[in-house]
């Protein structure tokens, strides 16, 4: 099931909000399409983001994935421990798993991104259009 | 066989591995399958530590035959051909004038039937094309029968419930053995740097006998994922990445194929295509030569990524030609080609890796040790 306490992107990123900031990690479709993740390349702690912006790397045994950056805005924190265990993302992507948090990011670009009904129709479609 | 668009060849297992939830991918003109449900990561250390079973049914298997086939194939390959003894097998290549590499290749003497050739599944008509254009004997293509193989350290004892006797077989040996009434071509050989066997069977009878070798709880379908892993832990090339029609085998760290009876001085020197700068590479070296490379950390080195000398040089002295996350290795591991003169284990260089420049240690070869049964 999709999480209903988080918004979505079209590029299968989650973003919740927590304590003030936005916690960004990718959902259980896209964890399953990547298949065993072997390597997580975060942001820079503080580093400015700008929406859209290619700023993390997840690896799997066959292939480099791009994260996008949901909204503009600072890193705040960085998950490290899957520095050492990025098979957590796929154990656990909506917890444990998260990859990114972001500070001093804009209210209404949160409120643009797909909510988990609209995610969820998103990716019937693709699958029906395989 | 096709896939239904007929886009696609499919092998003669094709429905076993949908049935076993397989993730189909094109490969080399087929649907292959990429990884089963237990991912390949699974499947990589259950290759390791049980024994794997993978359809490369899409390979070629050519026979050569007549009372010449190995002298013949020898003005093609610089491997000692002609001494290879009946029931022993052989990796060598197919090398083009300027002594780059068309194909590498398993030959087996087959004694009386012939030489038996298994070749790259993107190369088979290109090289079924090199064979008819130069040699006079007989050659076959094998397209009814499909190609298995069973690797890992309980490869052996799960086959020698079906195969008594083949626990007798060592590195490189090869047989025919009676399995049912139905004859299959066994070497014990393989691509994952563990004991195992290759099987070559009839086509109707492959999914049979993979439901059977199945049936043991060590053995598990392993995908072309894997295989690609563990080959690289092997530090085992993969044609067209690691060696092409460019590379030659002494740069491609291959000269140990080339047997002495067919470099200077031997009996049987030269004689296949570029053999000058092969033999001549053999003498003197060559400017830069394939080793392994371990980056710095998990994140994966690809090919094609640049490599430096220094961090901070903006003249590349080599690239990448095959690199992943090593499972077992549970580290980055790569291959590529260097200088010579930096090809010493030990060597610090960089890649530039997303913009970024990651150290690496040049380092030898296999990244994960072999467990051949000599």
């Amino acid at each position: 099931m999709t999480p209903s306490d988080r918004r979505y992107t079209e590029t299968h990123e989650w973003i919740k909000l927590e304590d003030g900031v936005a916690v960004v990690g990718i959902t259980d479709y896209a964890q399953e399409a990547l298949g065993d993740i072997t390597f997580v390349d975060l942001p820079d702690p503080d580093q400015e983001l700008e929406q859209d912006q290619e700023c993390a790397v997840i690896e799997s045994v066959k292939a480099a994935t791009d994260i996008y950056a949901p909204l503009s805005g600072n890193v705040s924190e960085i998950n490290e421990a899957l520095e050492a265990n990025p098979e957590t993302v796929n154990e656990d992507p909506y917890g444990e798993g998260w990859l990114f948090k972001i500070a001093a990011f804009d209210m209404d670009q949160f409120n643009d991104l797909l909510d988990a009904a609209d995610y969820e129709a998103m990716n019937e479609e693709e699958d029906d259009n395989e | 066989m096709q896939t239904p668009d007929n886009s696609l060849s499919i092998t003669c297992l094709h429905q076993h591995h949908v049935s076993f939830g397989a993730k189909m991918v094109p490969f080399a003109g087929y649907s292959m399958p990429v990884q089963y449900p237990n991912g390949l990561l699974w499947e990589h250390r259950h290759t390791r530590t049980q024994a794997g079973l993978f359809d490369v049914s899409h390979m070629g298997q050519i026979r050569l035959s007549g009372p010449h086939a190995a002298q013949e194939l020898e003005s093609l390959v610089p491997a000692d051909i002609v001494g290879l003894k009946p029931g022993r097998q052989r990796y060598t290549f197919f090398t083009n004038a300027q002594g780059g590499i068309l194909d590498d290749i398993m030959v087996t003497n087959q004694g009386e039937a012939g030489l038996l050739l298994v070749v790259n599944a993107a190369r088979k008509q290109a090289d079924l094309a090199w064979l008819q254009q130069n040699l006079h004997g007989s050659i076959e293509y094998l397209e009814d029968r499909a190609l298995l193989a069973l690797q890992g350290p309980e490869a052996e004892s799960a086959l020698k419930n079906y195969l008594p006797g083949i626990e007798d077989m060592r590195f490189m040996d090869a047989c025919s053995m009676n399995w049912q009434g139905v004859e299959l071509w066994i070497s014990r050989s393989g691509y994952t740097g563990e004991d195992g066997f290759e099987i070559s069977a009839p086509a109707a009878e492959a999914s049979t006998l993979c439901s059977q070798l199945l049936e043991q709880d060590a053995v598990s379908w392993i995908g072309l994922g894997a295989r690609d892993s563990l080959r690289l832990e092997a530090g085992l090339c993969l044609y067209g990445h690691d060696i092409d029609e460019q590379t030659s085998a002494v740069e491609a760290n291959l000269s140990w194929a080339i047997q002495k009876i067919r470099r200077t001085g031997g009996a049987r020197a030269g004689g296949f295509p570029g053999a000058e700068r092969i033999l001549q590479e053999l003498e003197s070296g060559t400017a830069n030569t394939r080793c392994g490379i371990l980056p710095d950390g998990r994140g994966a080195m690809r090919e094609g990524t640049l490599l430096f000398a220094n961090a901070e040089d903006t003249a590349p002295i080599g690239k990448i030609t095959s690199g992943c996350f090593g499972p077992s290795c549970e580290r980055s591991i790569a291959m590529g080609y260097v200088p010579t003169s930096l090809a010493t284990p030990g060597t610090r260089i960089w890649g530039e890796v997303r913009g970024k420049r990651i150290g690496a240690e040049v380092s030898t070869l296999p990244f994960y040790p072999h467990n051949y049964k000599r």
